[in-house]
Protein backbone atom coordinates (compact mmCIF):
# COMPACT_ATOMS: atom_id res chain seq x y z
CA UNK A 1 0.00 0.00 0.00
CA UNK A 2 2.98 2.29 0.01
CA UNK A 3 3.91 4.30 -3.04
CA UNK A 4 7.47 3.08 -2.89
CA UNK A 5 8.70 1.80 -6.22
CA UNK A 6 9.18 -1.93 -6.37
CA UNK A 7 10.50 -4.39 -8.90
CA UNK A 8 6.98 -4.93 -10.22
CA UNK A 9 6.79 -1.22 -10.99
CA UNK A 10 10.14 -1.47 -12.72
CA UNK A 11 8.77 -4.15 -15.00
CA UNK A 12 5.81 -1.99 -15.90
CA UNK A 13 8.05 0.95 -16.64
CA UNK A 14 10.22 -1.22 -18.81
CA UNK A 15 7.24 -2.34 -20.84
CA UNK A 16 6.39 1.29 -21.44
CA UNK A 17 9.93 1.83 -22.70
CA UNK A 18 9.90 -1.10 -25.05
CA UNK A 19 7.46 0.53 -27.36
CA UNK A 20 10.03 3.23 -27.93
CA UNK A 21 12.75 0.71 -28.60
CA UNK A 22 15.96 2.49 -29.27
CA UNK A 23 18.89 1.76 -31.61
CA UNK A 24 20.93 0.05 -28.96
CA UNK A 25 18.56 -2.88 -28.58
CA UNK A 26 18.26 -3.55 -32.29
CA UNK A 27 21.49 -5.15 -33.33
CA UNK A 28 23.48 -3.53 -30.52
CA UNK A 29 25.55 -1.53 -32.98
CA UNK A 30 27.83 0.44 -30.66
CA UNK A 31 30.02 1.62 -33.53
CA UNK A 32 27.35 3.97 -34.74
CA UNK A 33 26.79 5.59 -31.35
CA UNK A 34 28.74 8.31 -29.64
CA UNK A 35 30.76 6.78 -26.82
CA UNK A 36 31.74 8.77 -23.78
CA UNK A 37 33.96 7.43 -21.06
CA UNK A 38 34.29 9.44 -17.87
CA UNK A 39 37.44 8.90 -15.81
CA UNK A 40 36.32 7.72 -12.40
CA UNK A 41 39.49 7.48 -10.34
CA UNK A 42 39.96 9.15 -6.97
CA UNK A 43 41.12 12.46 -8.43
CA UNK A 44 38.28 12.47 -10.92
CA UNK A 45 35.63 11.66 -8.34
CA UNK A 46 37.01 14.29 -5.96
CA UNK A 47 36.80 16.92 -8.73
CA UNK A 48 33.24 16.19 -9.74
CA UNK A 49 33.34 13.41 -12.34
CA UNK A 50 30.06 12.01 -11.07
CA UNK A 51 28.27 15.28 -11.79
CA UNK A 52 29.79 15.35 -15.27
CA UNK A 53 28.68 11.81 -15.99
CA UNK A 54 25.14 12.55 -14.85
CA UNK A 55 25.10 15.71 -16.93
CA UNK A 56 26.05 13.84 -20.09
CA UNK A 57 23.47 11.14 -19.51
CA UNK A 58 20.69 13.69 -18.98
CA UNK A 59 21.67 16.23 -21.62
CA UNK A 60 22.36 13.79 -24.42
CA UNK A 61 18.93 12.37 -23.84
CA UNK A 62 17.34 15.80 -23.85
CA UNK A 63 19.11 16.75 -27.06
CA UNK A 64 18.26 13.45 -28.67
CA UNK A 65 21.77 12.24 -29.22
CA UNK A 66 22.21 8.47 -29.09
CA UNK A 67 25.19 7.76 -26.90
CA UNK A 68 26.67 5.32 -24.44
CA UNK A 69 28.14 6.87 -21.30
CA UNK A 70 30.37 4.68 -19.16
CA UNK A 71 33.11 4.90 -16.59
CA UNK A 72 36.77 4.23 -16.97
CA UNK A 73 39.70 4.20 -14.57
CA UNK A 74 42.56 6.62 -14.23
CA UNK A 75 43.69 7.89 -17.60
CA UNK A 76 46.67 9.58 -15.99
CA UNK A 77 45.61 13.21 -16.37
CA UNK A 78 45.04 13.90 -12.69
CA UNK A 79 45.99 17.57 -13.09
CA UNK A 80 43.16 18.05 -15.56
CA UNK A 81 40.33 16.20 -13.86
CA UNK A 82 37.48 15.69 -14.56
CA UNK A 83 38.49 14.15 -17.86
CA UNK A 84 36.41 12.38 -20.47
CA UNK A 85 37.14 10.45 -23.61
CA UNK A 86 34.75 11.05 -26.49
CA UNK A 87 34.64 8.73 -29.48
CA UNK A 88 32.43 9.89 -32.33
CA UNK A 89 31.32 7.18 -34.77
CA UNK A 90 34.16 6.14 -37.04
CA UNK A 91 36.59 8.54 -35.45
CA UNK A 92 39.52 8.29 -33.09
CA UNK A 93 38.86 8.98 -29.43
CA UNK A 94 39.62 12.46 -28.11
CA UNK A 95 40.33 13.23 -24.47
CA UNK A 96 39.04 16.44 -22.92
CA UNK A 97 40.19 17.81 -19.58
CA UNK A 98 38.86 20.27 -17.04
CA UNK A 99 35.33 19.20 -17.86
CA UNK A 100 32.60 20.87 -15.85
CA UNK A 101 28.95 21.24 -16.77
CA UNK A 102 29.63 24.36 -18.84
CA UNK A 103 32.44 22.67 -20.76
CA UNK A 104 30.34 19.55 -21.16
CA UNK A 105 27.65 21.65 -22.76
CA UNK A 106 30.22 23.11 -25.15
CA UNK A 107 31.54 19.66 -25.98
CA UNK A 108 28.06 18.44 -26.79
CA UNK A 109 27.12 21.45 -28.89
CA UNK A 110 30.39 21.87 -30.73
CA UNK A 111 32.28 18.61 -30.84
CA UNK A 112 29.54 16.02 -30.68
CA UNK A 113 27.02 17.81 -32.84
CA UNK A 114 29.30 19.60 -35.30
CA UNK A 115 32.66 17.90 -35.01
CA UNK A 116 34.22 21.26 -34.12
CA UNK A 117 37.20 20.93 -31.82
CA UNK A 118 36.92 22.58 -28.43
CA UNK A 119 39.56 24.02 -26.07
CA UNK A 120 40.95 21.73 -23.45
CA UNK A 121 41.80 18.70 -25.52
CA UNK A 122 44.57 16.65 -24.00
CA UNK A 123 46.86 15.76 -26.86
CA UNK A 124 48.26 12.29 -26.40
CA UNK A 125 48.29 9.12 -28.38
CA UNK A 126 44.89 8.77 -29.93
CA UNK A 127 44.47 5.12 -29.07
CA UNK A 128 41.58 4.28 -26.85
CA UNK A 129 42.70 3.93 -23.27
CA UNK A 130 42.20 0.44 -21.92
CA UNK A 131 41.53 0.25 -18.21
CA UNK B 1 35.97 13.27 -0.25
CA UNK B 2 33.14 15.41 0.93
CA UNK B 3 30.57 12.61 0.89
CA UNK B 4 30.71 8.99 1.93
CA UNK B 5 28.96 7.93 -1.27
CA UNK B 6 31.91 9.29 -3.27
CA UNK B 7 34.29 7.10 -1.26
CA UNK B 8 32.08 4.16 -2.11
CA UNK B 9 32.15 5.11 -5.80
CA UNK B 10 35.93 5.26 -5.58
CA UNK B 11 36.49 1.95 -3.78
CA UNK B 12 34.10 0.14 -6.08
CA UNK B 13 36.26 1.26 -9.01
CA UNK B 14 39.10 -0.69 -7.37
CA UNK B 15 36.92 -3.78 -7.30
CA UNK B 16 36.03 -3.32 -10.95
CA UNK B 17 39.68 -3.00 -11.94
CA UNK B 18 40.34 -6.19 -9.97
CA UNK B 19 37.93 -7.96 -12.32
CA UNK B 20 35.37 -8.70 -9.66
CA UNK B 21 32.21 -10.41 -10.84
CA UNK B 22 30.36 -9.80 -7.60
CA UNK B 23 30.60 -6.60 -5.61
CA UNK B 24 28.70 -6.23 -2.34
CA UNK B 25 28.20 -2.83 -0.79
CA UNK B 26 26.84 -2.86 2.74
CA UNK B 27 25.89 0.11 4.85
CA UNK B 28 24.77 -0.49 8.41
CA UNK B 29 23.48 2.34 10.57
CA UNK B 30 22.96 1.91 14.26
CA UNK B 31 22.24 5.13 16.10
CA UNK B 32 21.71 3.39 19.42
CA UNK B 33 25.29 2.17 19.38
CA UNK B 34 26.47 5.27 17.55
CA UNK B 35 27.98 3.43 14.64
CA UNK B 36 27.88 3.79 10.88
CA UNK B 37 29.53 0.99 8.96
CA UNK B 38 30.42 0.85 5.29
CA UNK B 39 31.71 -2.41 3.94
CA UNK B 40 32.67 -3.23 0.37
CA UNK B 41 33.45 -6.78 -0.60
CA UNK B 42 34.48 -8.13 -3.96
CA UNK B 43 35.55 -11.43 -5.48
CA UNK B 44 38.19 -9.89 -7.69
CA UNK B 45 41.77 -10.98 -8.02
CA UNK B 46 42.77 -9.93 -4.52
CA UNK B 47 46.11 -8.66 -3.32
CA UNK B 48 49.41 -10.23 -2.37
CA UNK B 49 50.47 -10.07 1.26
CA UNK B 50 52.99 -7.36 0.44
CA UNK B 51 50.46 -5.24 -1.37
CA UNK B 52 47.89 -5.67 1.40
CA UNK B 53 50.45 -4.55 3.98
CA UNK B 54 51.13 -1.36 2.04
CA UNK B 55 47.75 -0.59 0.58
CA UNK B 56 46.92 2.21 2.99
CA UNK B 57 50.12 4.00 2.05
CA UNK B 58 49.33 6.83 -0.36
CA UNK B 59 52.37 5.93 -2.40
CA UNK B 60 51.13 2.43 -3.00
CA UNK B 61 49.10 1.91 -6.15
CA UNK B 62 48.39 -0.79 -8.67
CA UNK B 63 48.26 1.50 -11.66
CA UNK B 64 51.13 2.68 -13.81
CA UNK B 65 49.78 6.07 -14.85
CA UNK B 66 50.62 7.62 -11.50
CA UNK B 67 52.70 6.82 -8.44
CA UNK B 68 50.02 7.54 -5.86
CA UNK B 69 46.84 5.80 -4.85
CA UNK B 70 44.81 8.02 -2.59
CA UNK B 71 41.42 6.34 -2.48
CA UNK B 72 42.07 3.97 0.38
CA UNK B 73 44.28 6.22 2.54
CA UNK B 74 41.77 9.08 2.28
CA UNK B 75 38.86 6.85 3.24
CA UNK B 76 40.86 5.49 6.18
CA UNK B 77 41.72 9.00 7.29
CA UNK B 78 38.09 10.05 7.19
CA UNK B 79 37.00 7.05 9.25
CA UNK B 80 39.66 7.55 11.88
CA UNK B 81 38.98 11.27 12.09
CA UNK B 82 35.35 10.51 12.85
CA UNK B 83 36.23 8.39 15.83
CA UNK B 84 36.08 5.19 13.85
CA UNK B 85 38.30 2.56 12.36
CA UNK B 86 39.28 1.02 9.06
CA UNK B 87 40.20 -2.50 8.08
CA UNK B 88 41.02 -4.11 4.80
CA UNK B 89 41.61 -7.75 4.09
CA UNK B 90 42.43 -9.56 0.93
CA UNK B 91 43.65 -12.85 -0.45
CA UNK B 92 45.13 -13.46 -3.87
CA UNK B 93 42.60 -15.16 -6.07
CA UNK B 94 39.79 -14.70 -3.54
CA UNK B 95 38.99 -11.03 -3.34
CA UNK B 96 39.07 -8.10 -1.01
CA UNK B 97 36.90 -6.74 1.76
CA UNK B 98 37.19 -3.26 3.17
CA UNK B 99 35.31 -1.97 6.20
CA UNK B 100 35.14 1.63 7.39
CA UNK B 101 33.44 2.34 10.70
CA UNK B 102 32.41 5.82 11.74
CA UNK B 103 30.76 7.21 14.83
CA UNK B 104 27.25 7.94 13.60
CA UNK B 105 26.90 11.29 15.34
CA UNK B 106 30.45 12.46 14.94
CA UNK B 107 30.64 15.91 13.39
CA UNK B 108 33.50 14.77 11.20
CA UNK B 109 31.56 11.97 9.63
CA UNK B 110 30.78 13.19 6.10
CA UNK B 111 27.20 12.98 4.89
CA UNK B 112 26.31 9.98 2.81
CA UNK B 113 25.37 12.10 -0.19
CA UNK B 114 23.79 10.82 -3.38
CA UNK B 115 24.22 7.09 -2.81
CA UNK B 116 21.40 6.30 -5.22
CA UNK B 117 23.23 8.17 -7.97
CA UNK B 118 26.50 6.46 -7.19
CA UNK B 119 24.97 2.99 -7.19
CA UNK B 120 22.95 3.46 -10.36
CA UNK B 121 25.77 5.13 -12.29
CA UNK B 122 28.16 2.32 -11.40
CA UNK B 123 25.69 -0.45 -12.09
CA UNK B 124 24.66 1.02 -15.45
CA UNK B 125 28.26 1.47 -16.58
CA UNK B 126 29.17 -2.10 -15.61
CA UNK B 127 26.25 -4.25 -16.61
CA UNK B 128 28.20 -7.49 -16.60
CA UNK B 129 29.04 -7.24 -12.88
CA UNK B 130 26.66 -8.44 -10.18
CA UNK B 131 26.16 -5.77 -7.53
CA UNK B 132 24.32 -6.17 -4.25
CA UNK B 133 23.76 -3.02 -2.21
CA UNK B 134 22.33 -3.58 1.26
CA UNK B 135 21.39 -0.74 3.57
CA UNK B 136 20.36 -1.58 7.11
CA UNK B 137 18.97 0.80 9.68
CA UNK B 138 17.19 0.23 12.95
CA UNK B 139 13.92 0.53 11.02
CA UNK B 140 14.61 -2.03 8.36
CA UNK B 141 16.73 -3.22 5.51
CA UNK B 142 16.77 -2.47 1.80
CA UNK B 143 18.46 -4.71 -0.70
CA UNK B 144 19.23 -3.63 -4.25
CA UNK B 145 20.37 -6.64 -6.22
CA UNK B 146 21.24 -6.22 -9.90
CA UNK B 147 20.25 -9.81 -10.61
CA UNK B 148 16.70 -8.90 -9.62
CA UNK B 149 16.84 -5.71 -11.65
CA UNK B 150 18.12 -7.57 -14.71
CA UNK B 151 15.36 -10.09 -14.35
CA UNK B 152 12.75 -7.36 -14.23
CA UNK B 153 14.39 -5.70 -17.24
CA UNK B 154 14.33 -8.99 -19.11
CA UNK B 155 17.42 -8.42 -21.20
CA UNK B 156 16.99 -4.72 -21.78
CA UNK B 157 20.02 -2.55 -21.05
CA UNK B 158 20.08 -0.62 -17.77
CA UNK B 159 22.37 2.02 -19.24
CA UNK B 160 19.62 4.28 -20.54
CA UNK B 161 18.61 7.64 -19.09
CA UNK B 162 15.02 6.70 -18.32
CA UNK B 163 16.01 3.53 -16.52
CA UNK B 164 18.78 5.30 -14.65
CA UNK B 165 16.39 7.98 -13.48
CA UNK B 166 13.82 5.41 -12.43
CA UNK B 167 16.29 3.29 -10.48
CA UNK B 168 17.64 6.34 -8.67
CA UNK B 169 14.13 7.26 -7.56
CA UNK B 170 13.46 3.70 -6.56
CA UNK B 171 16.53 3.51 -4.37
CA UNK B 172 15.90 6.90 -2.78
CA UNK B 173 12.31 6.04 -1.93
CA UNK B 174 13.22 2.71 -0.42
CA UNK B 175 15.99 4.26 1.64
CA UNK B 176 13.64 6.94 2.90
CA UNK B 177 11.26 4.16 3.93
CA UNK B 178 13.85 2.72 6.27
CA UNK B 179 14.74 6.18 7.60
CA UNK B 180 18.28 6.22 6.39
CA UNK B 181 20.52 9.10 7.42
CA UNK B 182 21.86 11.26 4.69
Amino acid sequence: MTKVKSLADLRKMKEGLESKLNLREKGNNTESLVQIRVAMATCGIASGAKTVMEYFIDELEKRNIEAIVTQTGCMGYCYAEPTIEVTLPNQDPVVFGFVNEKKANEIIEKYIKNNELVDGIIPVNYESIQK
Amino acid sequence: MKELSLHILDIVQNSIVANAKLIEIMIVENKANNIYIISIKDNGKGMTIEMLANVTDPYCTSRNTRKVGLGIPLFKQNAERAGGSFTIDSALGKGTVLTAIFQHNNFDRPMLGDIAGVIVLTVAANENIHFIYTHTTETGEYIFDTDEIKEAMDGMSINQPQVIRYLKEMIKENLTEIHYSN
